[in-house]
């Protein structure tokens, strides 16, 4: 492109409110994505250290999703009813396909995982099923599911640049837009910063885990 | 004598047919200390979980008060019986307030109740309760940690205490301590004890009678002043360990 921007870090800061807006939309992409993972991934892990038969289907299942590659799922669920389309909603749908295994993973090991002396020594004392594991299996497994989500956002953060090509915005916008100009600093303008909120994502998730693991 | 543990033929065996206990018969009576006395694998822990229901007999029974444990609540039963266990049995995340304090708030005591019953506990069982309260287990010493357990398996004042091989990772001096405070506990406290040791001289110090298991059989049953001469030979086994102890020491 002659007479565009000479690197992406001057693009970036002549477009500065588009910038702004589409790392907004990135983030609250993932951040939705994140929360509905979570909410229904740690139940479901926690589900199946209960029930030992639905964890090879739902194991299973997560990780097939996690097979597909990124660009051919948000192909597949673009004609879907009710969950696709075109637009964020099935840009979110494939963000929490993809960071269910991770977080139904870890939820699933770290509670299977805890010392079963204690879990013995909880029941002997006369807990509930729902006591034992409020007050002992969830804490000890805390540390644990917190990884799976920190590096499902990781991942997310990630993949959520390719929901641009199906019109749900975010820092894949810039990629898409430097791919059709054959120019990479537009491609930099959205991919650099995309790594960035990975890196944050990543550090401050890392942080917060940190603080659970050594405050128990 | 009222007996508050009984055993009737009770059998425990494994899906895969294997027997940890077989045909059990044996009464606990209020207040006393009964010693399960006998060597790894011989059915001791698996009798004291037989009795919490942590497992259920796979043959006979086994009564609580009365009642045979498979008609308990489980959770009632368990919270009716203290459970103390080496090592492990502290919660790691919690503090040694809570861990003491955990079975009285599951019960739905008020804070401020509980925090004194805490108080009043680690003070029983000689920790200063300013001192300990906030700690966490991975902060305080084998004997330390043991008396914890010890004060949350009395936290809620139940009737019956199991205690599987409490001091036995201890080291030899602060469990010949704790023994002796355990004997001076069950004096004030006139709880009924069923206490799992391998150490035949733990078992002469703290019992009101020794059941000897082998094998996941009650090979003999006799008073503490009986068994030093009982005629089993299984007993005979473990007597002989003292008598040698002291030969090789006099030699």
């Amino acid at each position: 492109m002659r007479g565009g921007p000479v690197n992406f870090l001057e693009f970036l800061l002549h477009n500065r409110g588009e910038a702004l807006a589409l790392t907004l939309e990135h983030i609250v992409l993932v951040a939705v994505a994140m929360l509905i993972a979570v909410v229904l991934g740690v139940p479901l892990g926690i589900v199946i250290t209960r029930q030992a038969r639905l964890r090879r289907w739902v194991l299973g299942a997560a990780n097939v999703f996690q097979t597909v590659p990124s660009l051919a799922l948000f192909g597949f669920l673009i004609p879907v009813p009710l969950l696709g389309g075109i637009g964020s909603r099935t840009a979110v749908v494939a963000l929490v396909l993809y960071a269910l295994l991770p977080v139904i993973r870890n939820t699933y090991a770290g509670i299977a995982g805890v010392d079963p002396a204690v879990i013995e020594a909880a029941r002997g004392m006369g807990m509930t099923d729902r006591q034992l594991l409020r007050y002992v299996e969830l804490p000890l497994a805390l540390g644990v599911i917190m990884t799976g989500i920190r590096v499902a956002t990781v991942i997310s953060v990630g993949i959520a640049t390719i929901a641009a090509a199906i019109g749900a915005g975010g820092l894949g916008t810039y990629i898409f837009r430097g791919l059709a100009m054959v120019n990479n600093q537009v491609i930099l303008a959205g991919a650099v910063p995309a790594a960035l909120l990975a890196l944050v994502a990543d550090f401050s998730l890392g942080w917060a885990e940190h603080r659970l693991k050594t405050s128990r | 004598m009222n007996v508050v543990i009984e055993c009737r033929q009770a059998d425990y065996r494994l899906n895969d047919g294997r027997a940890l206990v077989t045909d059990l018969s044996f009464g606990v009576e209020s207040g006393e200390t009964l010693v399960l006395l006998g060597r790894s694998g011989s059915g001791k822990t698996t009798t004291l979980k037989l009795i919490n229901r942590l497992l259920e007999p796979t043959a006979g029974e086994v009564l609580v008060e009365g009642r045979p444990t498979t008609v308990w609540d489980p959770i009632r039963l368990r919270r009716r019986i203290g459970y103390v266990i080496q090592e492990v049995g502290l919660l790691p995340h919690m503090t040694v307030e809570r861990n003491v304090g955990l079975v009285p708030a599951l019960e739905g005591w008020e804070p401020e109740r509980v925090r004194s019953r805490v108080r009043e506990l680690l003070a029983l069982v000689g920790l200063e309760p300013d001192q300990f309260a906030k700690r966490r287990p991975h902060e305080l010493s084998g004997g330390q940690r043991q008396r914890v357990g010890v004060a949350r398996a009395l936290a809620a004042d139940p009737p019956v205490l199991l205690m599987d091989e409490p001091f036995g990772a201890l080291d030899p001096v602060t469990r010949a301590e704790m023994q002796r405070e355990f004997r001076s506990l069950q004096q004030r406290l006139n709880k009924t004890i069923v206490f799992v040791t391998h150490d035949v001289r733990e078992a002469l110090l703290l019992a009101t009678r020794i059941a000897l298991l082998a094998d996941g059989r009650l090979v003999a049953l006799h008073s503490r002043r009986d068994f030093l001469h009982a005629p089993e030979p299984e007993v005979a086994d473990f007597v002989s360990v003292l008598k040698s102890l002291d030969e090789e020491l006099n030699l």
